[in-house]
């Protein structure tokens, strides 16, 4: 039916399933009042959620760069917006992603949250729906719909549990989000008056003038450098990180930041090659900036939370870079590294958030010295630092090793001064592990990780050492389109 | 045809004649059977037609289902109004709200000008009167009554001086003659002149700038139920009456938008910047209110159906999210003080309905999806957008992000303030279920558009 779009094989709308199951068991924790069965009750549609994306992954045709398991329903006509849903090779591993980090989350906020169970587990659910959805919608306002409706779950997630400073850092958020989202809709605006639809793949790869493309790469670029973020648009990210429960955290490390790197992929690439093109220079710039201000801004910091949330503007900008290499190595490194952040990041966090819960303390000093007294978590620790700094056999290193291959192909000043941040990555990591693991020598009375605790980290870790060592399935997922969008964008830039 | 005016004519005498004995209870319940049946008639005669009383009443689809939104609107008033002591005769309450909405079903009808002064002083008349009955006696309320009638009589003699340029002009006071006359005078200032002093009624009652001064007076001097009406229900004809009066421009004239665009912009950015530093909730909403005329706005500077749908279905939907925040207000006062923002502390505990009822309308007129807030101002940006007028787009969407600061600490007082005070709030059925209505119309709006959208469409 449509071009872009096979349809949905099987008898269920498959990534409706997806998206909606969540929101379904919001339902059921509406009318249950023991917090324990809420618990039980959102740890099983996580992970239900998460039994269907495992399917889609089973059954994805890697062997194609169009949107699979389409649906399309006309939603409302008037001003032809569609229910398209869709998602190819670079959605997939994001919607793996977010159903992959869901039911650790719930598992990881078992103990952490005692107070008003029920809104909490509600946000997350809701939080993970329209994560979802932002991934899947091949339609420009459903897509506005879930990536705005993402910000209401997480602003109440930093406001109620949050932090001594949550009423700044959630408000700065909110409004530093929103205002770039509002631009976005400017644009969405605009495309729909030049193309006549919503739909996201027909906007794709059309020839617009030089200077509409400006314009909307501007609008587009300054909502998904907010939610990325990219220097200068980051000093939300470190308030919003130290203020938000663990959780929170690692929704935002692994998921939210993710959606700003996706825009930039989903969007300004293909929708507007030339002003991409025509940008790229700044946005490598400001990527760099990004890697090696993170990095320095990460050694000199005693919270051990806010060095992790400084770390991620620094990865992040490993991303963008590969991002505007425009090559394909660039574009699978930066898929990679959304991935590993995801999944690296998360892990750091919730490792903080374990110590927290028993120092509730964030200091590096305060929980130095831990190698003794803490063995399992020191081993988890350690690979997640590891692999933070992209150390060989870790998962960040294939991603990051792209990246630079993309951008020495492409770019060798930019190459040099991404190796040079890796170095400086790689210092206030090894500093902060020294610290953890052998800072100091007195003993505390501190209780290893529990049971629980191991069995959400586990996961995590292997996919560390997984993707570490034998990478090759995920690119083969990956590859088709994104080899797909490098030679649409090689046609323009010729 | 005219059943649903002779309905609400009907209702109002009826409690005319109450107001000499009943009392107490049975009055709300009456009331409520009433209120109801209005929206059963006006459902009833949706899709009558007709021109009455030599052409100057017309019966058509836009003005039926402007009437349904009106006694909707009224009937839901109606069913948040709980508290006997809230104000002085109750009986006669009643009766003036049902007199103002037959003035403004009257109004949305009316296409001469004499017969739309005629019902716009029906409709304010009953609430110049409606203001100064509430009974908690605050510094304000007097004060707030006068202003309302001085205001508003000032807007009326505006008016009318509009109003004689348009007949000078066209020498009819048919809007039919006079669409078919100004065109010919459009890009001169008189007919501007003319056209905008008309429409500056409609701009009062929207509380748009320069005409908003009454709004966070009169707002708080009110009770809660008055000032929920007065903050909805005539907005919702004064938008009807502003459709119907930029289709006499006929074609968009640079001159005509450019002066609503100012307005616009004014209107938005000033009610938001004010909005932010206020206090009191009800004051907040009058700002709110100023904010939003502005955003209307946008809907008519594009001069076609889609604009005129546009505004009609985010005066819907202001009216519903509005209505959904002054219903919280009205159960958490509970003995009729207006309350400041920081009484909502601790609310998402004492109440996590209302908490998060309050939290939908908030979010709603923030214009953050899935509500309906966001879905009525994403159909005037395309509308204003497509018209050309970009500034403005940009200018709004720059104000909804200012408007989130406030808007938004509502939601947070809520939810994340700790107070001592943490007794569950006990709510009636009736009152839950309405929160629970309140709640999903608003999401719903924002959802689904789709039939109530359509059908805007197919009238304008």
């Amino acid at each position: 039916m449509l071009p872009y779009l096979t349809m949905n094989p099987f008898g269920f709308p498959v990534l409706s399933t997806t998206i909606f199951l969540p929101l379904l068991g919001v339902l059921f924790i509406l009318f249950i009042s023991s917090d324990r069965v809420i618990k039980i009750t959102s740890l099983i549609a996580t992970l239900l959620t998460l039994a269907v994306s495992t399917f889609l992954f089973a059954n994805f045709d890697i062997k194609t760069p169009i949107f699979q398991f389409g649906e399309n329903i006309s939603w409302i006509a008037a001003y032809r917006i569609n229910y398209t849903l869709g998602i190819d090779g670079i959605s997939i591993m994001l919607v793996l992603l977010t159903t992959i980090i869901a039911p650790l989350a719930v598992l990881s906020s078992w103990k952490a949250i005692q107070v008003r169970v029920k809104e909490f587990m509600i946000a997350i659910l809701v939080m993970e729906t329209a994560l979802i959805g932002v991934f899947c919608s091949l339609d420009f306002i459903l897509f506005y719909f879930f990536w705005e409706a993402m910000l209401i779950p997480m602003y109440l997630l930093i406001a109620i549990w949050g932090g001594p400073n949550k009423d700044y850092a959630s408000l700065k958020f909110f409004i530093y989000t929103l205002f770039g989202s509002v631009f976005l809709l400017v644009a969405i605006i605009a495309l729909y008056l030049v193309n006549g639809s919503f739909s996201i793949p027909e906007a794709m790869f059309r020839d617009y003038s030089f200077q509409f493309q400006f314009w909307i790469f501007l609008a587009f670029g300054i909502a998904f450098a907010i939610k990325v973020p990219m220097f200068p648009f980051h000093t939300w990210l470190p308030a919003a990180h130290t203020e938000a429960p663990t959780v929170g955290s690692v929704f935002l490390a692994s998921i939210l930041l993710k959606m700003g790197t996706y825009g930039f992929m989903r969007f300004c690439l293909p929708i507007v090659p030339q002003a991409s093109f025509y940008f790229a220079p700044l946005m490598i710039i400001l990527s760099l900036i990004g890697i090696i201000y993170g990095g320095f801004v990460c050694l000199s910091q005693t919270d051990m939370k806010k060095l992790v949330a400084y770390s991620s503007v620094a990865h992040m900008g490993f991303v963008i870079l590969g991002i505007f290499t425009f090559s394909i190595y660039g574009f699978v490194g930066a898929l990679f590294q959304m991935l590993n952040h995801g999944i690296t990041t998360g892990g750091l966090f919730l490792l903080v958030g374990i110590v927290y819960e028993r120092t509730h303390s964030r200091q590096i000093h305060d929980n130095a010295g831990l190698g003794k007294i803490m063995p399992i978590y020191m081993f988890f620790f350690g690979l997640f630092a590891v692999s933070s700094f992209a150390f060989p056999g870790t998962n960040s290193f294939v991603g990051e090793l792209y990246v630079l291959v993309g951008t020495f192909a492409t770019n060798r000043i930019a190459g040099f001064f991404a190796i040079g941040g890796a170095v400086v990555a790689a210092a206030y990591m090894l500093k902060l592990l020294k610290q953890i693991a052998w800072g100091r020598e007195d003993k505390r009375d501190i209780k290893d990780m529990s049971i629980r605790e191991i069995i959400y980290m586990t996961p995590l870790a292997i996919f560390v050492l997984w993707v570490g060592l034998f990478p090759r399935p995920f690119v083969n997922i990956m590859e088709y389109t994104l080899v797909n969008l490098a030679m649409q964008l090689d046609k323009v830039s010729h | 045809m005219l059943l649903p005016e002779i309905y609400m004519l009907v209702f109002s005498v009826l409690f005319l004649f109450l107001s000499l004995g009943v009392r107490g209870k049975s009055l709300f319940v009456i009331s409520r059977v009433l209120a109801l049946g209005g929206v059963a008639v006006c459902l009833f005669s949706l899709n009558s037609n007709g021109l009455l009383f030599s052409g100057a009443y017309q019966i058509d689809g836009f003005s039926q289902i402007f009437k349904l939104i009106l006694t909707a609107g009224l009937t839901l008033v109606i069913f948040m109004f709980n508290k006997d002591d809230e104000v002085e005769n109750t009986p006669e309450f009643f009766m003036f709200l049902g007199f103002s909405t037959l003035g403004l079903t009257v109004l949305v009808s009316s296409v001469e000008l004499i017969s739309i002064l005629i019902s716009l002083e029906i409709s304010s008349f009953s609430l110049y009167a409606i203001v100064p009955l509430r009974r908690t006696k605050t510094a304000g309320h007097l004060e707030a009554a006068i202003k309302y009638l001085f205001f508003g009589a000032i807007s009326t003699g505006i008016v009318l001086y509009g109003m004689g340029y348009l007949y000078g002009m066209a020498h009819s006071t048919y809007l039919a003659d006079i669409v078919a006359k100004l065109p010919l005078f459009i890009d001169r200032p008189l007919a501007i002149l003319g056209l905008i002093l008309t429409m500056s009624a409609f701009f009062f009652k929207l509380s748009l700038f320069p005409l908003h001064f009454w709004a966070p007076d009169i707002y708080e001097g009110a009770s809660d139920t008055t000032t929920a009406f007065i903050a909805t229900v005539p907005k919702v004809a004064a938008a009807a009456l502003l459709i119907r009066l930029t289709m006499l421009a006929g074609l968009p004239t640079e001159q005509f938008a450019m002066l609503l665009m100012v307005l616009a912009a004014f209107s938005m950015t000033l009610g938001n910047l004010v909005g932010l530093v206020q206090e009191d909730i009800k004051r907040l909403v009058a700002y709110s209110g100023i904010a939003h005329a502005g955003y209307l706005m946008l809907g008519l500077l594009s001069f076609d159906k889609a604009g005129n749908a546009a505004i009609a279905y985010y005066i819907t939907v202001y009216l519903v999210m509005n209505l959904a925040l002054f219903y919280v207000l009205m159960l958490l006062s509970r003995n009729g003080e207006n309350l400041k923002i920081a009484d909502l502390g601790g609310l998402a505990r004492r109440s996590p309905l209302v908490a998060f009822t309050l939290a939908a309308a908030a979010f709603s007129l923030a214009g953050i999806p899935p509500t309906g807030g966001f879905t009525g101002k994403f159909f005037l940006f395309i509308t204003a957008f497509k018209a050309g007028y970009l500034e403005i787009v940009i200018i709004a969407a720059v104000n909804t992000v200012i408007s989130v600061f406030y808007y938004l600490n509502l939601v947070r007082i809520s939810y994340s303030r700790e107070t001592k005070d943490n007794t569950p709030l006990k709510l009636a059925f009736s009152e839950k279920a309405l929160c629970w209505l309140f709640s999903i119309l608003i999401i719903v709006l924002g959802l689904l558009p789709l039939g109530f959208l359509d059908m805007l469409r197919q009238v304008m």
